[in-house]
């Protein structure tokens, strides 16, 4: 997505002066570059509040600086010392008068500024959450996002998919943000501000996405070694691409898979003692058939592909909804190429890469919480196979 | 005479005593040790500044590895892990080991010749102070061979300058880098305490004849406001790493988010001591401000009463603004409203002691020597950094830019565009006090000017990427950003300083052996450490100086128009 660089243009151009001769510099780089990340290209309601609150207050600040440093030039120049003159100048030691006029004046300025923030941090922060709204739920991992859809059963990772919200049709997204380990910040720019995400406590935000498109954002606080590779992917979608994504997501690989391929899962009797059952959470009786494992496996196919997946610890920490597959340490693949990154936007979602990924993930993403497993060249394009399937 | 003291104006040259110190140097060995066992307030502020000197280098060089790992995207020059070491180490060290201490250097070696004492009231203590803080510096670096890091890997802290909870905690933090942190952290807030009592207590204490509070020089004000901050506010901090050592050795769970502990907690904390520390770095250098412009301008500073109020007034603000770090932390909005307004009255007092300097310059005859250079630098650099941090307050606006390159810009633009610049005048205004030799003046107009140009280029620079969505603390970043050119340029400014930096040292240790003669007032100053011989005797003042004015040796210079006379 490009982003129209006369935002741009407008929203700095209060800061020109101030920056002046970098801003010369900076503005040939900006003008040439799409800048997907920029904070002054709003495009939902609460980003548009908090740039046209930059605007104001960038402008009283570009005032005041102009103000006083153009005093600071006029004396400095005015008053220095001429050559061969060694006499010193009267002595002033102050005056009640002026001192009260630079302590009165800041003040009311301070009131003004302290009223515009208010009248936007009330509004944003306490705006009420209408019954159109979508909840999501948003949890940080070290180092990638999980994203939970609770009324629609839908997991996913890394990449968020939303919904347009018009004026007509009102359709904001209310977050609910926690974390499973350390602190994480939640920030895609042109949506909103940042909302940080912390363990053992749920912090809210909302966002009402104005045009559609893809809007990258990444994690704004530091939490680790790969604390940079934590990016995040929103899509925003049409209402009625979004219910065919979110259509696509509630179905389980058992009722996707061709037989044969469901035929290689194995029964999962344990999982019935997992507590409460997680949405995605594979059918805990018969709809997988024991497997068959007897066949030749060292064909490259996705159906080799899935006991490996399923026999190797792959499924310690991953979900394949309607396989025996169930762990929740690592994101959710049931949908897995359905995205279009992998490792959280470190890589770009092809063969691959994959392939690269499952053979060792610190080739992109060194201090990443997922091991290199050790299996043979032919076990990971088996796996690679069979993700590949998960569509 | 020795038994009569006399008032300034009247005979000052007979109570002072110009002859220099003793000047038998002794072997090598007798030089090391008198500095080993010195109990000497000015040779302690050497040691403190020197010591602090080191360790800038020592954060630079980490901050320069830092701008070539980012100069652009996807590079590999360090891996993720050393990246987190050097970004924590160089957060670190220029706080504690640097900042910290080139601050209380200065204090221990002007305070008491301003206030015409012979010594910090306690000289032990000072000592101590000392030592403690230079053992936390060697501790926190030992953690290069000693300790192991967040990934299991490597040595030395990585785990940011505030170390948020939980990631400090054993869970996340196995090794033992996060523990030399803590306790490095620990050991030197004990010095800082120290010298913290020691310069509270030399103020209201060790003043000579004549010198009521009102009398005093505006640094030894600061000094005491300062002092006053690092006792309120080092506390939780120490406190802070207890609680986390105990988490970490005692199976405590303050910190562990796991067994319901509170990572908001930690962050509480660390700010409450975190932004008073930022006065704490920040008065000081008004401090020296306040010294050097008057003088470089030929006028009294402007308002002393009302510098003395902001002074003490940006001390206790100070302590009702910390959780404008947090805005994003999830508060409420009515704390959120709280701390923006908290944080916006902090411009009133500093706006007063602005103006106040401007009104100083105001009808002066300026003289732009290299101290008043950088002191001018200082005064447009710190409207900036003033006026991003009012942007900064405002907490609608900050939910955007917390985290992001432009809080990157706008700290370094108060720590380095005010305070270091004012650090370095006033090294070339008081080394020639120090030494008894001038700074070389050419090498100091070669240092000045490639530090504002590389100063400007790098930190100027540095808001954009912020802006354009640019967290901090990342060792890479994605190439369709729109960062690239911006961290190219950043990255040249930052080269830049690098050189100034090095022409300082080599002007610092050249000038000592070659620098002109500096004799006991260079500068036509009019505070009393010049009225002693450079370098000044042990004892300081053979006689305990008598003051009538805030400008004794104006009075002294001026029998016709002394300022006691409008006092």
């Amino acid at each position: 997505m490009r982003i129209k660089s006369n935002r741009w243009f407008r929203g700095s151009s209060s800061a020109v002066v101030l920056f002046a001769f970098v801003l010369l510099l900076a503005q040939a780089a900006l003008a040439h570059a799409s800048l997907p990340g920029s904070t002054f290209a709003p495009h939902s309601t609460p980003a548009h509040e908090e740039h046209s609150l930059s605007l104001f207050v960038l402008s009283i600040c570009l005032l005041i600086y102009l103000g006083v440093s153009g005093l600071l030039v006029y004396a400095l120049i005015r008053f220095r010392a001429r050559p061969h003159d060694n006499t010193e100048p009267p002595q002033v030691f102050g005056s009640l008068q002026i001192e009260l006029s630079w302590t009165i004046i800041p003040i009311l300025i301070i009131v003004v500024l302290f009223l515009g923030t208010a009248r936007v941090l009330f509004s944003v922060q306490d705006a009420p959450e209408p019954p159109t709204a979508l909840d999501v739920t948003v949890i940080g991992h070290q180092f990638w996002w999980e994203f939970r859809y609770p009324k629609y059963n839908v997991v996913t990772a890394n990449e968020l998919h939303l919904p347009l919200s018009t004026k007509s049709d009102p359709r904001p997204t209310f977050l609910k943000l926690t974390s499973a380990d350390v602190m994480h910040s939640f920030w895609v720019p042109q949506l909103g501000g940042k909302t940080d995400v912390l363990p053992n406590r749920v912090n809210e935000m909302w966002m009402d996405p104005l045009e559609t498109g893809l809007y990258v954002g990444q994690c704004a606080q530091f939490c680790g070694p790969q604390h940079a590779k934590m990016l995040l992917r929103v899509y925003v979608d049409t209402p009625e691409a979004f219910e065919k994504w979110i259509k696509n997501q509630q179905r389980t690989q058992a009722e996707l898979a061709q037989p044969h391929i469901a035929m290689a899962s194995m029964a999962n009797p344990g999982n019935q003692s997992a507590g409460p059952v997680p949405p995605n959470s594979p059918p805990t009786h018969g709809a997988v058939a024991p497997t068959a494992s007897t066949e030749a496996t060292d064909a490259i196919d996705a159906r080799n592909g899935q006991l490996v997946f399923e026999q190797q610890s792959c499924i310690s920490c991953h979900t394949v909804a309607g396989t025996v597959a169930n762990g929740r340490y690592g994101p959710d693949l049931t949908h897995l190429m359905s995205r279009v990154t992998i490792g959280a936007g470190a890589a770009l979602n092809t063969p691959g890469n994959l392939e690269a990924w499952i053979a060792d993930p610190s080739t992109f993403k060194p201090g990443c919480l997922m091991p290199a497993m050790h299996l043979s060249d032919r076990q990971n394009a088996q796996i690679t196979a069979y993700l590949l399937t998960l569509k | 005479m020795a038994d009569q003291s006399l008032p300034v104006g009247q005979g000052i040259e007979t109570a002072l005593d110009r002859t220099p110190a003793h000047s038998g140097r002794g072997t090598y060995l007798e030089v090391v040790h008198s500095w080993i066992v010195t109990v000497d307030h000015k040779k302690l502020g050497i040691l403190y500044i020197a010591y602090a000197l080191i360790f800038m280098l020592v954060g630079g060089a980490e901050a320069m590895l830092i701008r070539i790992q980012l100069i652009k995207p996807h590079n590999n020059f360090v891996t993720p892990f050393t990246f987190d070491r050097l970004f924590t180490m160089h957060g670190t060290t220029m706080v504690f080991l640097v900042g910290m201490p080139i601050l209380f250097g200065f204090g221990n070696y002007l305070v008491p010749l301003m206030i015409g004492a012979r010594d910090m009231a306690f000289p032990r203590l000072n000592a101590f102070s000392f030592w403690i803080s230079a053992f936390a510096g060697i501790l926190l670096y030992y953690s290069f061979i000693g300790g192991v890091g967040l990934a299991g890997t490597g040595s030395a802290p990585d785990i940011a300058w505030f170390a948020y909870a939980p990631l400090t905690e054993k869970a996340f933090s196995p090794g033992h880098t996060t523990d030399y942190w803590a306790i490095s952290i620990l050991a030197s807030g004990i010095g800082s305490i120290g010298t913290a009592i020691n310069i509270i207590a030399t103020v209201f204490c060790m003043r000579c004849k004549g010198m009521t509070l009102m009398r005093m020089p505006l640094l030894a004000w600061l000094y005491a406001t300062m002092s006053f901050l690092v006792l309120v506010a080092v506390s939780p901090l120490t406190a802070c790493q207890a609680m986390l050592l105990i988490d970490r050795y005692l199976g405590g769970h303050f910190f562990d988010t796991q067994a319901g502990g509170s990572a908001i907690l930690w962050a509480h904390f660390f700010w409450i001591f975190g932004h008073p520390e930022v006065y704490v770095l920040v008065l000081p250098p008004f401090a020296f401000a306040n010294e050097i412009i008057p003088v470089f301008s030929r006028k009294a500073i402007f308002g002393y009463p009302a510098m003395v109020a902001a002074s003490v007034g940006i001390g206790f603000i100070s302590l009702g603004v910390w959780a404008h770090h947090m805005f994003t932390i999830g508060m409420t909005s009515f704390g959120n409203a709280f701390f923006t307004l908290s944080t916006m009255l902090v411009a009133i007092p500093t706006g007063i002691k602005t103006f106040n300097w401007l009104a100083t310059i105001w009808g002066g005859k300026v003289r732009f020597e290299t101290p008043m250079l950088f002191s001018v630098a200082f005064l447009f650099q710190w409207v900036i950094a003033g006026l991003t941090g009012v942007m900064l307050s405002v907490s609608a606006w900050n939910w955007q830019l917390h985290n992001s390159y432009f809080v990157v810009a706008h700290f370094h633009y108060v720590l380095v565009g005010a305070i270091v610049f004012m650090i370095f005048a006033a090294i070339y205004y008081w080394y020639p006090k120090m030494t008894g030799r001038m700074l070389n003046d050419t090498l100091g107009k070669w240092h000045f000017w490639l530090m504002v140009v590389g100063f400007h280029v790098t930190f100027d620079t540095m808001h954009f990427p912020g802006l354009l969505g640019m967290p901090r603390q990342i060792y890479t970043y994605e190439p369709d950003r729109g960062w690239n050119t911006l961290n190219f340029i950043i990255s040249i400014g930052g080269f830049i300083q690098a050189i100034a930096i090095l022409i300082l040292v080599y002007n610092l240790v050249h000038s000592y052996f070659r620098g002109e003669e500096a004799g006991p007032d260079p500068w036509d100053a009019w505070t009393l450490e010049w009225a002693t011989a450079s370098p000044p005797p042990a004892y300081n003042f053979a006689v305990e100086p008598e003051v009538a004015s805030r400008r004794p040796l104006w009075d002294l210079k001026h029998p016709e128009d002394p300022d006691s006379a409008f006092e």
